[in-house]
Order: C-alpha cells, then sequence, then structure tokens
C-alpha cells in the first residue's frame, strides 16, 4: 500500500518548495541583519557578503542608540502594540460572544457590518481621523495610535473568533449556568480558555502591521515623545544622504520584540493545536 | 418534594413551532423519560424545565412554585449533558464542587458531599484528575457526580449514555437505576434510543413532532399504545404494519401485529412469504420474510432456529394480539388480550 504521505519524490518536492519560500521570504531579513554589522563602504562595495574582520563594524547601533531617543521609540511601539492587542483581544472576543452566542433583533446585520472593516481600509478614513483627533486633542499622543490600531484590528477579531466560538459546546456553557456562573464568568473562565488558540492568532495577524505601521505615527503622532521604532528610523534617511549603518541597525533592533512576542503567541497556538488533539 | 408541572409549554424559534402545547404531571420520586425521534423536541423540552431556554409560552412549576423568569441555578435543578460538559481546566473535585461554591456553600458542608457522591459513584481515586485525564465512562460518572452534589429537587439527563460504548452504557443504566433508587429523586431523563427507556422509566412520555403522543408506564405503551406511531416506536423489531384492505378487512385502516406475535410453520399458515434475511441472535432469531401480497414482515422467534434465508414458510400472527388503527392513526379498540403480559 503506498501512502501519499511518504512518497519519496512528493516529499522532496514538497520540501523543495518549502525551503524556496522560506529562502525568499528570509532573504531580505538576513540583507538587513548582515548589513548591518558592516562598516559603510563595505555595505556598498560587497551587499552580499558576510561581515569579516576587516569589514565588521558596530557604528550602526552606536549612532542609533547615540542620536535619537531609541529606548523611548521602542517602548513607545510596544505600548501601542501590547494595548491595542489586548484590547483588540478583549473588545473582539466579548463582540464575538455575543454574536454566537446570544440570539438578538438584528444580530445577523450586526456581524456583518463588523465583518464590513476587514474589506474596507482603515487608511481611508485618515483625514476624518486626523480632523477627530485634532478636535479631541488627542493628536501627538499614544492614545490617538492606540484607538486607531484597535478599530483596525477588531473586524477581523471579531470574524475570526466568532467562527471559534460558535464551536464551543453549548452543553459546557449551560452547565455553567446551571452551577450559577454569570455569563461574565462563563465568557471567562470556561470560553476564552478554550479558543486560545484562535486568540493566538487573532494577536499574531493583528500584532505584525501595528508594529511595522509608519503611515498613522506619521500624521497622527510625529511628535519625538510619541515616536516609534519605525518612524525613528526615518530620522536616518535623509533627502540627500541616507545613514544606511543607522538604517539597517535600526531596523535590525526593531525585529527583536516583535519576535519574542510571535514567540510567546505561536507558543500557545501551538500548545492550543496539540492539546485540541490529544482529548 | 421535586414534583413537575408543565402547563401547556409552547416554544417556537422565529415560524417554526417546536412544542405545541406539553401537559406533563410528574410526582415527587418518579422516573419519567422523554423518548421520541430526533427532532421531536425532547430536548427542548428539558431545557424548557432547566430554564436555558424560555418558553414561548406555557408555566413550569417545580414544587409548586411557578418558574417564570427563575434563572436554572436556583430552580433546584441539576443537568447531566450528552457531552458530559465538565470544566476542562477544573479537577475532578472543582467539578463537583463548582455549584456549590457559587451557591455560598460552606467548605465543610462542599468537601462532605463531594466525598458522598464520590463514594457513591467510586469516583475516589480519581479526585485530583482534569476531566482530560479519564476515560469516556468515567467522565459521565463524574457529570452525573455533579449532579448529585447539588441534593438537586429534580435531576434532568439528556442523552447521558449516546456517548458511551455499548457495554458501558448498559452498565452506566444499571447505575442510573440503582442511584434511582437509592436516592429517590425525581429525574427526567430525555433519549431516542427506546431500550433506555423501556429499561428505566416508571412514566414514559412519547414525543413526536412537538406532540405528546401518549404517556404511560413502558409495559402499557407497549401493550396499549394510543395510535401507529407508538405502536411503531416502542417494541424492537418494530410493528408491522399492513393496510388493511390488502387482506381484505373492512373495519380498519391498517393492521399492527408485533413480530414476538407472530407463529411460523413451514407447512400450513395464514401468509406465505419467503425469508429475504434471517438474523441468528442465540436467544432469539429475527426473520425478514418477504409475504408478497402483504409486504416484508418482521418476525422475532425466541431461541435458535435452523431458518435460512429463501426459505419458504408460512405465518400466523396471534388474532388476540391484532392492533387496528384508524385513518388517522389511532387504536380502533384495544387488542383481545391486552392485559396478558408480553409472551
Amino acid at each position: 500500500m503506498s501512502r501519499a504521505t511518504s512518497s519519496l519524490p512528493r516529499t522532496i518536492a514538497a520540501h523543495t518548495i518549502l525551503i524556496a519560500y522560506t529562502a525568499i521570504a528570509l532573504f531580505p531579513v538576513l540583507l538587513i541583519v548582515v548589513n548591518a554589522f558592516k562598516t559603510r563602504k563595505a555595505i556598498f562595495r560587497a551587499p552580499m557578503a558576510l561581515p569579516d574582520a576587516e569589514s565588521f563594524s558596530l557604528e550602526g547601533f552606536r549612532t542609533v542608540l547615540s542620536q535619537g531617543d531609541f529606548t523611548a521609540y521602542f517602548q513607545n511601539s510596544l505600548i501601542v502594540t501590547v494595548v491595542s492587542i489586548a484590547l483588540v483581544l478583549l473588545f473582539g472576543a466579548m463582540a464575538a460572544f455575543a454574536l454566537s452566542e446570544y440570539r438578538f433583533r438584528g444580530s445577523r446585520l450586526t456581524g456583518l457590518y463588523l465583518a464590513l472593516g476587514i474589506m474596507i481600509p482603515i487608511r481611508l478614513g485618515t483625514i476624518a481621523i486626523l480632523q477627530e483627533m485634532v478636535a479631541t486633542g488627542l493628536v501627538n499622543t499614544l492614545t490617538a495610535l492606540i484607538l486607531v490600531y484597535t478599530a483596525q484590528g477588531l473586524p477581523l477579531s471579531v470574524f475570526i473568533l466568532s467562527e471559534f466560538m460558535s464551536q464551543v459546546s453549548d452543553d459546557l456553557k449551560n452547565a455553567g449556568r446551571i452551577d450559577g456562573l454569570s455569563e461574565y464568568r462563563i465568557f471567562f473562565r470556561l470560553v476564552l480558555p478554550l479558543v486560545r488558540p484562535a486568540m493566538a492568532t487573532v494577536a499574531v495577524f493583528t500584532m505584525i502591521p501595528i508594529w511595522n505601521d509608519l503611515w498613522f505615527p506619521l500624521i497622527l503622532a510625529p511628535s519625538e515623545a510619541t515616536k516609534t521604532v519605525t518612524l525613528g528610523a526615518q530620522m536616518f534617511i535623509g533627502q540627500f544622504v541616507t545613514n544606511w549603518n543607522a538604517v539597517l541597525a535600526a531596523l535590525s533592533l526593531a525585529i527583536v520584540p516583535v519576535m519574542i512576542l510571535y514567540l510567546l503567541f505561536s507558543r500557545q497556538l501551538i500548545r492550543g493545536i496539540t492539546s485540541g488533539a490529544v482529548k | 418534594m421535586g414534583s413537575l408541572t408543565l402547563n401547556t409549554i409552547r416554544k417556537s424559534f422565529g415560524p417554526i413551532e417546536v412544542l405545541r402545547g406539553i401537559d406533563l404531571d410528574v410526582a415527587d420520586g418518579e422516573f419519567v423519560v422523554f423518548v421520541g425521534p430526533s427532532g421531536c423536541g425532547k430536548s427542548t423540552l428539558l431545557r424548557v424545565i432547566a430554564g436555558l431556554e424560555d418558553a414561548t409560552s406555557g408555566q413550569v412549576v417545580i414544587d409548586g412554585e411557578a418558574m417564570d423568569g427563575v434563572p436554572p441555578a436556583k430552580r433546584g435543578i441539576a443537568m447531566v449533558f450528552q457531552s458530559y460538559a465538565l470544566y476542562p481546566h477544573l479537577k475532578v473535585r472543582d467539578n463537583m464542587a463548582l455549584g456549590l461554591k457559587q451557591a455560598g456553600g460552606s467548605a465543610s458542608e462542599i468537601k462532605a458531599r463531594v466525598a458522598e457522591a464520590s463514594t457513591m459513584l467510586s469516583l475516589g481515586d480519581y479526585l485530583d484528575r482534569r476531566p482530560a485525564e479519564l476515560s469516556g465512562g468515567q467522565r459521565q460518572r463524574v457529570a452525573i457526580g455533579r449532579a448529585i452534589v447539588r441534593h438537586p429537587k429534580l435531576f434532568l439527563f439528556d442523552e447521558p449514555l449516546s456517548n458511551l460504548d455499548a457495554a458501558l452504557r448498559v452498565n452506566t443504566r444499571i447505575e442510573i437505576a440503582r442511584l434511582h433508587r437509592e436516592l429517590k429523586a425525581t429525574m427526567i431523563y430525555v433519549t431516542h434510543d427506546q431500550v433506555e427507556a423501556m429499561t428505566l422509566a416508571d412514566k414514559i412520555v412519547v414525543l413526536n413532532g412537538g406532540r405528546v403522543e401518549q404517556i404511560g408506564a413502558p409495559m402499557e405503551l407497549y401493550n396499549r399504545p394510543a395510535n401507529r406511531f407508538v405502536a411503531g416506536f416502542i417494541g424492537s423489531p418494530k410493528m408491522n404494519f399492513v393496510e388493511a384492505d390488502r387482506l381484505g378487512r373492512r373495519d380498519a385502516a391498517a393492521i399492527g401485529v408485533r413480530p414476538e406475535h407472530i407463529a411460523v410453520d413451514p407447512q400450513a399458515g395464514e401468509w406465505r412469504g419467503r425469508v429475504l434475511h434471517a438474523e441468528h441472535l442465540g436467544a432469539d432469531t429475527v426473520l425478514f420474510v418477504d409475504c408478497e401480497r402483504i409486504g416484508t414482515m418482521a418476525v422475532r422467534l425466541f431461541g435458535e432456529h435452523r431458518y435460512r434465508a429463501d426459505d419458504v414458510l408460512h405465518l400466523t400472527p396471534d388474532p388476540k394480539r391484532l392492533y387496528r388503527f384508524a385513518p388517522d392513526g389511532a387504536t380502533l379498540s384495544e387488542p383481545l388480550a391486552s392485559e396478558a403480559p408480553a409472551a
């Protein structure tokens, strides 16, 4: 009996495709990291070469750490990202629970309205958002960014989570009701732990665009005190001269925190998947 | 304490009427089984009693108190679910204790009640495990334990055995019957399996299409079914029905005879037929006989018999045990020997 999964040519083909994709996806990242550790001259002379004794330099990192307040930029990025994810997960899960658990007039319409946000990019509303922020005095605050990113992340979050919540056993929720748990405790204690893998997925999907975003920080919060890492790295890109060492070093550093966050969530994700499989 | 009265319960989901006016009285300590095909509304009815669904109209009365707007936790009920519905993050002990904790019971009382229930169900060794570490049968026992701990006026079981394998099902069925005797509690049990209904119930409620078809003791339903639906639903293999004009009878629309009330003879008899299929079960033998004019008849013989497919046989129904049904399905008159116990 031949099993499709163990056929050698298939395995080779699958691995070739996967390795090729990995290489293509990682190449730009690798290029950034490698060149961040080289002297300016070496970057231009041999952009593909690995740093050797002669071309190795930490000049870029020194510039980044000395010029501008990068610790503060990192802090801003982290605050904005973490708080936004937290809000997106909390409100998204609550809305998803309401939509999947309760029958009420217009519940389908509400769900559709919330899902509409997936299809319409929030950037179309930039001018209106800016006007609102000016009117409410929130320009140049992290709150402005957090609000916008929460709004940006919610539609997908509600969509994915309500799909998962409707799969949580009704019997379990009803058992909780008979035992006298409040709807809030049923939500937080019974339902949320069971949709943890879905929450991790949503967190990852929400986190990356927020961390990498340049658009809203540039428009809503460009002040020195509220700069995010992506925006901060831009100060090394000048109209005439670009300090490539510093740009590459800043970008290399910017990868680290988001990678840690990703690892945290993906662990959850894997744990969720395996715990479901052995039940 | 532990009586239940349902007054004309109706329930609709949008335009779909699931329960069409259900009246029922359950006395204290009774074991009542709701049985019916899937989609007949039996689970919905149980949910209405539990307060998990609101009835569109009608009233649930538990122990003489109307339960309008009373939340499930305050109705004095406990429920056992088909999928066990144990809290996955809690140990067996905490699964059982949660309801009492919510109700504000004292720690010592909770401990005593959990100990009592776990002895009753021999769960003592598993109290510190999580549900994921238990087998299906153990999980169902924990679910039953969680119900016992609450000392409810009313136990509600929602198809508790459907997820268990056949051997475990029989064991758990016996265990539930034993619990009913020991606790002397009122129990309402929903199932689609007529064997569970017949073996457990003091009183069976046969539901179909959101209506009660008949209420009665198991043998009453077997011997005196109110209509063709109940006659066909209770008993296995199910009752044979023959349109009356095929038999040349004018006194009914259809005639029913149970497989166990047909005698078989190779030489002579009322209906001649050819065996299509024979099931040899040891204790009894089930034959499916094609009797040309009147259709396929199931025959149940006790003990071992050597009949095989393609044998030609003659069937003779016990005339005292023929049922006659009107065109609307109602049973016309009781068979002559309806008081006789099942052979």
